[in-house]
């Protein structure tokens, strides 16, 4: 494992609690660490299984799924859909042989900025020390036609 | 993947702008760099960055290069889209590009304000950059649904708060239901002597006002009553309101009190709740002389009616021909529409038991500030006199600042109000006894108006500081009955114990026992500490981040009486601003069916919290209603032949956001 290996974490917020946990996170100016990559869904119950593994496939050392806590979904009961779905997929994602480690779902009400500050970094920490996903395939983009940059 | 098919979208041409805003964003993330980075991205037509991307100019400069550069995409990389996503679509609609066509990087929030180090807040900027550019590419153009508003509003909680929010949209010609629970109106500010910090009467000011709601014909009020379900969305909500009986019927009761004389019990012995159970009263009472509605209420816990069944019922006698007293009288449940909702459900005293060491509920001569709000009410159980248990005058008292605010072991924020009112007690006792009034506090927070002039009346007048917090309250040992409070004078840095003989514990403002199965009712966020969350602290500071749904006085947090009428004000004038829109414009973001995909399994339909999902027989396919369709994007999810998609949420926009995220830069 490379000294400097740096994990990068997808993370799928929900629009109404993690989402905006993360918001406060920044107006209250609370650092963590900036492995994590945020995509925003309206619901953690919209997080389909497939993005985790498209997630994993390309190169994503963890996966992160945060919601709103039991009970407290903005859209009733989302959540207790994507709990259902996380512990099946989490155990697939075992038998494929990714550490458990790497997929993490969590309750983030919006009012928990220290509580995410403490899951990323926690999550960060851990995956850091499992190293790099083995198999990624870290597909890369196309090299890209340049652009016209401009100064305003 | 499929989703990779649809790269190169055919003639999408993005323009990117990066924001400074001043050097919140700037400071951290080299913003020209990240500009110079997004250039260099396939599809981008333009990349610049800008001073304040929200302000006139850099809103401008957007819709001059739509023109110029014929862009049809905008990437806008700035604070969060809770923020400006709004006012970003609004820029591309008014250049003539679909609202939709807008995606915004959050790397101020996300970016700058959370990461130090620069070069790792630039490199997680140009992922979530380079993810939204890739995605808004595959962007539909999508039009937002009208839905009319109904021209109703629900006010919850009938204190200050929701007096001042009803009134005001009533007098707009509105139709307000005023939904209490208490038998009457008037919540905490009915028990208050004088408000500070003009010593104002606060029953002087405030009865009108209650008056007005029960005779205002655009307001229907309900006391005794609790919303119990909340149904619909913004402009078209359904409420379920239960309604307590009361065992009087509210319209043929004069309010003459002759049952009360009648009752059974000749002497009243229940705890009065209103007087915090410093006064008692009789199983049929009024809550207090000015209640509204003046109407007595039957209490069947205490009623010897309704425990035995064997009462000489002296109270339907008084009654007599009205014949308001009814106790078959039972729990009803009512449905109204509404269009928008203002929550004024107020707030909680700290529960003064928790600091054990104060000596609340032990030693009978401390009272928490309400008591003696109470107290120092002509209409309270002591007629107006400060007394202690057994009748005394209290020649010392003294007021303890901060019980159950900034302390780190009960609530850590500043209770706002117990400063002054703490002054203002200190005012009254003094008038009324004469005693010495010492006050210990951590800091004299008087920042209002007439407020620091108020400080300096009360310290003129003689009462007596102690800086610094009382760690101690314990029986003085000389047999006196007296209280030692010991504190440590910072100003003086030695420890005092003065003998007093009243303590009055300025007892903090929490929220209410039930805030979380309130806000969990109309889906709206609690903060840290259970108040309920504002849109925005400072821009949205009564909206909250359900749409229709709007908050006042101390429920959002604590606060003064001003500025509680205030924000009660402010809510109504929001609700009313929506509601003479006449029609409310639904986010696009709903769930549809791809028919020619769909197997008809039914995977789907009994995920819809909503009841949205149908099948249709004919076809035996699935079939999503976008009235209904709320756009969480579970069943979207679930699907096992991925045949339902969510606008703006499309399977193939977030597989290109994941591997934007993820490729190499």
């Amino acid at each position: 494992m490379p000294e400097s290996f740096e994990p990068k974490i997808v993370a799928f917020f929900c629009n109404w609690c993690t989402y905006l946990a993360a918001d406060l996170a920044g107006t209250s100016r609370i650092k963590y660490a900036p492995n994590v990559r945020v995509v925003r869904t309206m619901c953690s119950g919209r997080v389909d299984p497939q993005f985790v593994l498209d997630a994993f496939a390309h190169g994503a050392d963890g996966v992160l799924i945060g919601g709103c806590h039991p009970g407290d979904c903005h859209y009733q009961e989302g959540n207790y859909k994507t709990l259902r779905r996380v512990r099946l997929l989490k155990r697939l994602l075992e038998q494929m042989g990714i550490e458990p480690e790497r997929f993490r779902l969590e309750w983030i009400s919006a009012s928990e900025a220290d509580r995410l500050k403490t899951v990323v970094n926690e999550m960060v920490e851990q995956v850091r020390a499992l190293g790099p996903l083995s198999f990624a395939s870290g597909a890369a983009d196309s090299p890209a036609e340049p652009a016209e940059a401009v100064k305003a | 993947m499929s989703h990779q098919n649809s790269k190169n979208g055919g003639g999408v041409r993005i323009g990117v702008y990066v924001c400074h805003c001043g050097t919140n964003i700037a400071g951290v993330i080299d913003v020209s760099a990240l500009a110079g980075y997004a250039a260099s991205l396939p599809r981008v037509a333009v990349a610049r960055d800008y001073k304040y991307m929200c302000s006139d100019p850099g809103q401008d400069l957007i819709r001059k290069d739509i023109s110029e550069f014929g862009l049809n995409r905008i990437v806008v990389a700035a604070c969060s889209p809770h923020l400006h996503e709004k006012t970003f679509r609004l820029v591309a609609a008014s250049a003539g590009i679909n609202p939709y066509f807008v995606q915004m990087v959050n790397v101020r929030e996300h970016g700058s304000w959370v990461h130090e180090e620069r070069e790792a807040a630039l490199a997680r900027a140009r992922d979530q950059l380079r993810a939204a550019v890739r995605r808004v590419a595959l962007h539909k153009p999508l039009e937002r649904r009208e839905v009319p508003i109904h021209p109703d509003v629900l006010v919850v909680g009938g204190g200050i708060a929701g007096i001042h929010a009803a009134l005001t949209l009533a007098n707009a010609g509105k139709h307000v239901f005023l939904v209490e629970r208490e038998p009457t109106i008037g919540g905490h500010m009915a028990m208050f002597d004088k408000t500070f910090p003009t010593l104002d009467c606060a029953a002087c000011i405030l009865t009108p006002k209650m008056t007005a709601v029960k005779a205002h014909p655009n307001i229907t009020l309900w006391t005794l009553s609790e919303v119990v379900k909340v149904d619909g969305y913004v402009g078209n909500f359904r409420i379920t309101v239960r309604r307590k009986p009361r065992y009087v019927i509210e319209d043929l009761c004069i309010g003459c009190q002759e049952c009360i004389e009648a009752c059974v019990f000749k002497q009243a012995k229940v705890d009065d709740e209103f007087n915090l159970g410093l006064s008692k009263r009789k199983p049929i009472y009024l809550p207090f002389p000015q209640a509204v509605p003046q109407v007595v209420v039957i209490d069947p816990e205490t009623c010897i009616e309704f425990k035995t069944g064997k009462c000489k019922k002296t109270c339907l006698e008084a009654c007599g021909e009205r014949g308001a007293i009814d106790f078959q009288q039972k729990e009803r449940f009512e449905t109204i529409e509404v269009g928008t909702v203002i929550l004024a459900t107020g707030y909680k005293t700290f529960d003064a038991r928790r600091i054990p060491y104060y000596g609340y509920g032990l030693f009978p001569n401390v009272y928490t500030a309400l008591e003696v709000e109470r107290m120092v009410n002509a209409s309270g159980p002591t007629g107006g006199e400060v007394v202690l248990r057994d009748g005394r005058k209290p020649k010392t008292v003294g007021i303890i600042h901060c019980i159950g605010s900034r302390d780190a072991n009960t609530n850590r924020y500043c209770s706002r109000v117990c400063c002054m009112y703490s002054l203002k007690l200190a005012h009254l006792i003094k008038e009324k006894t004469g005693a010495e009034v010492y006050e210990s506090y951590i800091d004299i927070r008087a920042p209002g108006k007439g407020f620091e002039e108020f400080y300096n009346r009360v310290a003129e007048e003689g009462t007596l500081f102690i800086r610094g917090k009382v760690a101690d309250v314990y029986p003085a040992e000389d047999g006196s009955g007296r209280l030692i409070l010991q504190a440590e004078d910072t100003l003086l840095g030695m420890v005092r114990k003065i003998p007093v003989d009243m303590v009055v514990l300025a007892v903090g403002l929490e929220a209410q026992e039930d805030a979380t199965e309130v806000r969990r009712l109309f889906n709206i966020t609690c903060a840290k500490e259970g108040f309920f969350l504002e849109r925005h602290p400072k821009l949205a500071p009564v909206s909250t981040f359900t749409d229709g749904i709007f908050l006042a006085g101390c429920c959002q947090g604590p606060k003064d009486i001003p500025d509680t009428v205030a924000q009660a004000g402010a809510a109504a004038a929001e609700a009313l601003a929506l509601i003479d829109t006449r029609t409310i414009e639904m986010e696009p973001d709903t769930a549809y069916v791809l028919e020619e995909a769909c197997s008809g399994c039914k995977t789907c339909m009994p995920l819809c919290p909503y009841g949205a999902i149908s099948f249709r027989e004919d076809v035996k396919k699935a079939s999503i209603n976008e009235v209904l369709c709320k756009g969480c994007g579970v069943c979207v999810a679930s699907c096992p032949s991925g045949s339902i998609q969510q606008h703006l949420f499309e399977d193939g926009e977030i597989f290109e956001e994941i591997e934007g995220v993820l490729a190499h830069a």
